[in-house]
């Protein structure tokens, strides 16, 4: 049951579901992309969540109530829209288990419920599996959704595409680091995450991309045009890669000649429920021509 | 045509009036926490109202003038000194080359806003040259100023020396300072016997009081209504599942210390909020100093838009005595 809430005379909060799903997900970006296409005058930003979604608006443009109703009836239409979605996949090399965030996840050992052995040791267990070669092999064979931009500048939220049961959750450290190398690959609660930029993180931490994905420079060659990589409704596939290869990348990308792979796809909510695993593996596969 | 930087203060930004329009990538609207005052000052020395000025915190910057200017200088009472000897708050003061800008003690307030007649003019990044340090974003190579930076300034134009904003139009918070609060969000996740309680305390701000933010401590922790949690939110019953925080929002991590965001607001997260500081009281929080007195004060929708049209005719106020 959608809920509409006011957030302070500038903001309505909109929350499709209290539950992370991909329905709720789904429904946020289509109500969203209805806001942004509706060009309502007084609309400053629309931002989808993973379950739910805001738009802020000048109440000296549109008066409050005014804006709860165009919203309502937006959502109304969109809950007949079919969930289907042109989007891209990109595909993220990760550098699992590598020295930095091992250096960074040893130095706050503390404020860990497990101090005797890494995050992804920690995150098998708690997922029921054997080891953490496991549990990177379930982290990277299905892909995963952006599900929400933010936190901090150009952040993604990652969901995976894989049915409630097969989710993975490990909760987040007991106290947050004051730390967390930039580029890393995080995971809290259902949600994975890249760090954008260094600082502040309570997320555990699995390994580390190569690839910058923010560049307020704008000087990195695939973030000339704009200074965020992901948008809400893009697609992740993750690559393991080793030491030699993420160096490799890391160098290329400093001499302009590296991008990441990325393929126009079509995805069809209902499609993918019907059969999971083979959408995904179609998905993962419109790289390969690339 | 620049200034150099001296002593670059406690924590100097270039700040304007934001860019609004990227909240959805994470990259908040920032600009001047008090936007008001740095409206006027930009008024004084003749720039349009959303020119790049600094915000300095709890303490001025120390500045040298490679040109003649006309600066002012409002928000907080933070004494100006021109090459050592003092000039009026929330005026026109003419410079001449070679001069430098100095400030004495702060008195009162958090927050002085230091405009210059062309406004400073670093590369503007999406639409705005105000510092979102946390992105490395726009300011001087995304940070706070320094010592031995030189600040360009843009063409200067007819300032006119003298002018002032007079006093009954100047707005710091008094003590105990009122916030008023539209509760909404996640209001519902928190006992009856909470929700009165939140309003009847007195809070003071605390240490953590930045651009991203204002923490709040010394009232009763927060009671939860009790719940499953839903697939997606954490374990605390403060958890949501991860979502946007609005401007002025404020949420409440395990229920005890209310944070207040404020301009270079993270965009979203997993903490549930009771409720948004109206938009006519933000200024406001940009000028509260730690262990302040603060009371929370719950209005309806009417009230909050009454007074945003309050605080826009304070301002049109400003504009007529300046015109």
């Amino acid at each position: 049951m959608t809920r509409y809430s006011f957030g302070g005379d500038e903001h309505i909060f909109v929350e499709i579901d209290e539950e992370m799903s991909l329905d709720a997900f789904f429904k946020s970006l289509s109500i969203t992309k209805a806001v942004r296409e509706a060009q309502i005058r007084g609309v400053t930003e629309i931002c989808p969540a993973n379950a739910s979604f805001q738009v802020r608006f000048d109440p000296d443009v549109i008066a409050p109530d005014a804006m709860l109703a165009e919203l309502k009836a937006l959502e109304s239409a969109a809950e007949s829209a079919p969930q289907r979605l042109t989007t891209r996949i990109i595909e993220v090399p990760v550098f699992y288990r590598d020295p930095w965030t091992h250096e960074t996840l040893m130095r706050f050992r503390e404020r860990h419920q497990d101090p005797s052995g890494t995050d992804l040791d920690y995150a098998a267990r708690v997922n029921g599996l054997p080891d953490a070669d496991a549990f990177i092999e379930r982290h990277h064979s299905a892909p995963w959704f952006v599900s929400m931009v933010g936190f901090v500048a150009g952040l993604p939220f990652l969901y995976q595409l894989v049915e409630r049961e097969r989710q993975l959750e490990v909760p987040k450290y007991l106290r947050p680091r004051t730390d967390t190398p930039k580029q890393t690959v995080g995971h809290g609660g259902c949600f994975g995450c890249i760090y954008s930029v260094r600082g502040a993180g309570g997320y555990q931490m699995f390994g580390i991309t190569p690839m910058p994905i923010y560049d307020p420079t704008q000087t990195v060659s695939y973030l000339r045009d704009f200074m965020v990589l992901f948008n809400p409704g893009d697609i992740v596939r993750w690559r393991p890669i080793g030491r030699e290869e993420h160096d490799h990348i890391a160098a290329e990308i400093e001499a302009g000649r590296w991008a990441p792979r990325m393929a126009k796809v079509d995805f069809d909510l209902a499609q993918w429920s019907a059969d999971i695993d083979g959408t995904n593996a179609r998905l993962m596969e419109a790289l390969n021509g690339n | 045509m620049a200034i150099d930087v001296i002593k670059p203060g406690l924590l100097t930004t270039i700040q304007d009036l934001g860019r609004p329009g990227y909240f959805h990538l994470g990259i908040p609207m920032g600009g001047a926490m008090d936007r008001l005052a740095l409206r006027a000052a930009n008024l004084l020395v003749g720039n349009p109202e959303d020119a790049a000025g600094l915000e300095a915190v709890f303490m001025g910057p120390e500045l040298e003038f490679t040109t003649d200017a006309t600066v002012a200088v409002t928000g907080a009472d933070l004494p100006v000194l021109l090459d050592g000897e003092e000039q009026p708050g929330w005026s026109a003061i003419p410079v001449r080359a070679g001069q430098r800008l100095g400030f004495g003690y702060l008195r009162a307030g958090a927050r002085a806003y230091v405009a210059v007649s062309g406004g400073i003019a670093t590369p503007p990044h999406l639409g705005s040259r105000s510092t979102y340090a946390i992105g490395a974003l726009g300011g001087v190579q995304g940070r706070a100023i320094a010592a031995g930076d030189r600040l360009p300034l843009g063409p200067g134009n007819a300032a006119r020396p003298g002018l002032t904003v007079p006093e009954a139009l100047r707005r710091l918070p008094a003590s105990p300072c009122e916030l008023r609060v539209l509760p909404g969000l996640y209001w519902h996740r928190i006992t009856g016997d909470s929700q009165r309680a939140f309003f009847e305390d007195e809070w003071k701000v605390a240490l953590e009081a930045d651009r991203m933010g204002y923490r709040f401590r010394g009232g009763r922790p927060l009671e939860f209504v009790p719940r499953r949690q839903p697939f997606g939110a954490g374990s605390d019953p403060s958890n949501i599942t991860d979502a946007c925080y609005p401007y002025g929002s404020i949420q409440v991590p395990g229920g005890t210390e209310p944070i207040v965001l404020h301009r270079d607001a993270v965009s979203g997260g997993g903490y549930f909020m009771i409720g948004t500081v109206i938009s006519a009281d933000m200024d406001l929080i940009g000028q509260l100093q730690p262990h302040m007195p603060v009371r929370f004060r719950q209005v309806g929708m009417e009230e909050a838009l009454a007074a945003r049209r309050e605080r826009a005719a304070l301002m049109a106020r400003i504009r007529a005595a300046l015109a």
